[in-house]
């Protein structure tokens, strides 16, 4: 049978499960788009492209899918890379195709023709320019498999208009079979009983996860270990909703804006289990003295990961879920009889952090931005969807937002794109359409992708934009007051839009509230409003995140509220 | 910690845009390269690189592991140490003045170098040989002047055993 190359990739997302594409058209692409309308797949027209690639990482981080994003040559590939470059880092699974001109005028400078693949290559799993039709189905399979194996990411194609247009005889494609691509999910057993061993010896014992643990789905096996072992848990910005917020052995996020007690213990530990993280200088601040005392056990899919930032006792290559089961398995319950009792000291030590510097703020008669993320944690029982944009509103939703469940809290952590907010809470609805989807946003990231409110009215996606409005790009603005000397150097943004006639125009709801009291009710008729909102929070200006590590500080040597 | 200098050799997908994978990884993660050699092998669907660089030992573990993740990677070893053969081209080509000719070529003998071009005032060399023997060549060929130097960098395979 002969298909055109946009009939064969049709096929191929037929192949893929494909329901939803998040996308923008382009001369390079309308022979695709003229067949994607022919098909049930549902396309979500973007405002703008990076809007379309933060969308279908939403949409991939609550639903564990690969998000799929098709966009045009020139312009609209580059408008991509912010979006791959922010999923790359967070190891989110994509695949992005990209219109790109007629084979005959590649390397001609022809309109709208920019070497996307060579632009992406740094910040993609793995990229591919087709350049026959015959070879596009064995591409795109090898590009959604490359995309969801192994350490997740996102890969590219790109697609000439041609190779679209061409006709090829199509024949299913088999299975894929890489010879230099085959990641390893097999953990090594003996290093897995040496770190049984460690677990059953260990004094001060501390489990630290990241956003591994959640793309493995070993959230269950990561409870089990802990209440077996008894071991404390902290988490990375990645990795929050691993761990239960709510469970006594939860210490809250490690790191810059980490708990007292959480970096504290890190500082204490004899045995650190670090699983699906990368020690991120967020993280470890002076890696030096990053947890000076512990013999540190690191599990991870990626080779690369393990001793690229921290010296590790016991590496572990494998998937964490197959390495927490295993390690579930070989932990001896008779061995750790005598454990509660002899961990008590270090629980106690762990409960007096906690009782002396906990995560707090000073209620004043202005609306604090932390009061606003209670008031939403109260009023959602922490069963929402949390996006984020990217600042002090970030670290405030990480802070005060419990997650008790994994794929819930979807934020831009490695790359800590502005913007990201706003378009992925409109993916993570799509995939989820009866949760309850929040964007904590700030005032300055959400006029970063603010169009993305137009797709949000027409896809009737309700999402719930809350935003933290301090008129300061805040964050900046707190280490300007903190290491600068208060010299507040361009991040005063005095002249912003009237968020609440701004949500109108766009043909959402606009809320608004400027002092503590109106908070509970404006959040109460935003969440109940079927439809997009933007709420409208005045919040005390010159807030800062605490606690706070200074750059390339000893994590334990916080500033504290 | 102490930088040194490793070879590595990898198989590698002869498909578009592997080399630029390769050295992307160098440049952006800021390892560094001494030299670099890239050919097809006798499947005409793989190439090796080969590549030295120096650095200290975590570094050294990094590249072999980045190296290794990239996708059209199919292997990676470092062939540093007696354990492998290593060899290198360079073509010379070396100031003849009538003074000099015949000492040239008494090196070229001791050498087993090969005389590829002959004019009026210079020699052009071909030698082959490892890191020594090039250098021990240049350093003797210099008080004549040295005009031009292309040098391949070396290549390496390890020894089978015996
Ligand atoms: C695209 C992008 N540009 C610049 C930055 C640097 N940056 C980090 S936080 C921040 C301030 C964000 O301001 P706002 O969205 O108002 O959040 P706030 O910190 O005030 O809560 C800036 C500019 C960034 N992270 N991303
Ligand atoms: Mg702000």
């Amino acid at each position: 049978m002969k298909l055109t190359g946009a009939q064969i990739l049709m096929k191929a997302f037929a192949d893929e499960k494909v329901d939803t594409i998040f996308g923008y058209p382009g001369g390079a692409v309308i022979d695709i788009y003229d067949e994607l309308i022919k098909t049930d797949i549902r396309h979500v027209l973007v405002r703008h492209e990076q809007g379309a690639v933060h969308a279908a990482d939403g949409y991939a981080r609550v639903s564990g899918r690969v998000g799929v994003c098709l966009v045009t040559s020139g312009p609209g590939a580059t408008n991509t890379v912010t979006g791959i470059a922010s999923a790359y880092m967070d190891s989110i699974p994509l695949v992005v195709i990209t219109g790109q001109v007629p084979t005959h005028l590649i390397g001609n400078d022809a309109f709208q023709e920019v070497d996307i693949v060579g632009i992406t290559r740094p910040c993609t799993k793995h990229n591919y320019l087709v350049k026959r039709t015959e070879d596009l189905a064995t591409v795109i399979k090898q590009a959604f498999h490359i995309a969801r194996s192994g350490r997740p990411g996102p890969v590219l194609v790109d697609i000439p208009k041609d190779i679209a247009n061409n006709k090829a005889a199509y024949t299913p494609p088999p299975p894929v079979d890489l010879p230099s691509y085959r990641p390893n999910y097999r953990p090594n057993q003996k290093q897995l009983q040496r770190v049984a061993k460690l677990i059953e010896r260990a004094e001060r014992p501390l489990v630290f996860v990241g956003g591994g643990v959640i793309l493995s789905g070993a959230s269950q096996d990561l409870v089990e270990l802990a209440r077996k072992a008894q071991m404390p848990v902290t988490a990375s910005l990645m990795g929050l909703g691993a761990f239960p917020g709510t469970d006594p052995l939860w210490l809250g996020m490690i790191g810059m804006h980490g708990t007292y007690r959480a970096n504290m213990a890190a500082g204490a530990c004899d045995l650190m289990i670090s699983v699906g993280v990368r020690f991120d200088d967020r993280v470890t601040g002076k890696t030096d003295t990053f947890a000076p005392q512990a013999k540190i056990v690191h599990i991870d899919i990626d080779p690369t990961s393990i001793r690229k930032n921290v010296p590790v006792a016991i590496p572990v290559v494998g998937d964490c879920k197959l390495a927490l089961e295993q390690l579930n398995q070989l932990i001896d319950t008779q061995q750790m009889e005598g454990l509660a009792t002899r961990r008590k000291k270090w629980f106690a030590r762990i409960e007096h952090w906690k009782n002396t510097n906990p995560l707090a703020y000073r209620q004043k008669d202005t609306i604090k931005p932390q009061f606003v993320i209670e008031k939403l944690f109260e009023l959602t029982h922490g069963d929402a969807i949390v996006t984020t944009e990217v600042g002090q509103n970030q670290m405030w939703a990480a802070q005060f937002y419990h997650f008790n469940a994994p794929n819930r809290f979807v934020t831009s952590g490695g790359l800590g794109t502005m913007g990201f907010g706003l378009p992925a809470a409109i993916g993570a609805q799509i995939a989820c359409p009866d949760a309850l989807v929040v964007d904590v946003a700030g005032d300055g990231s959400i006029q970063m992708n603010i169009q993305e409110m137009a797709t949000a009215v027409q896809c009737q996606t309700p999402i719930k934009v809350v935003i933290l409005n301090n008129c300061y790009l805040g964050m900046v603005r707190q280490w300007q007051e903190l290491f600068y000397d208060r010299r507040y150097a361009c991040t005063c943004m005095d002249c912003a839009p009237d968020f609440v006639k701004l949500a109108e125009a766009y043909g959402a709801l606009g809320l608004r509230a400027t002092r503590p009291e109106e908070v509970e009710a404006v959040l109460r008729k935003g969440i109940e409003t079927p439809a997009p909102v933007i709420m409208d929070f005045a919040v005390d200006r010159e807030e800062c995140v605490y606690p706070m590590v200074p750059a390339g500080a000893p994590i334990t040597e916080m500033l504290l509220v | 910690m102490k930088e040194e200098k490793h070879i590595f050799s990898m198989l590698v997908d002869n498909v578009p845009g592997v080399l630029s994978r390769v050295v992307g990884l160098f440049s952006g993660r800021d390892f560094n390269i001494d030299s670099l050699c890239v050919a097809e092998t006798l499947d005409p669907e793989v190439s090796r690189i080969t590549i030295v660089s120096r650095a200290d030992a975590p570094i050294v573990e990094q590249i072999e592991k980045q190296l290794n993740k990239l996708v059209n990677v199919r292997k990676i070893r470092d062939l540093t140490g007696p354990k492998a053969v290593k060899r290198e081209m360079a073509l010379i080509c070396v100031k003849a003045k009538a003074q000099h000719r015949a000492e040239i070529l008494r090196i070229v003998d001791i050498f087993r170098c090969k005389v590829v071009d002959v004019g009026p005032g210079h020699y052009i060399l071909e030698v082959t040989g490892d890191e020594g023997k090039l250098a021990a060549l240049l350093n003797l060929l210099k008080p004549m002047g040295i005009k031009k130097i292309a040098r391949t960098g070396p290549i390496a395979l390890f020894r089978e055993p015996n």
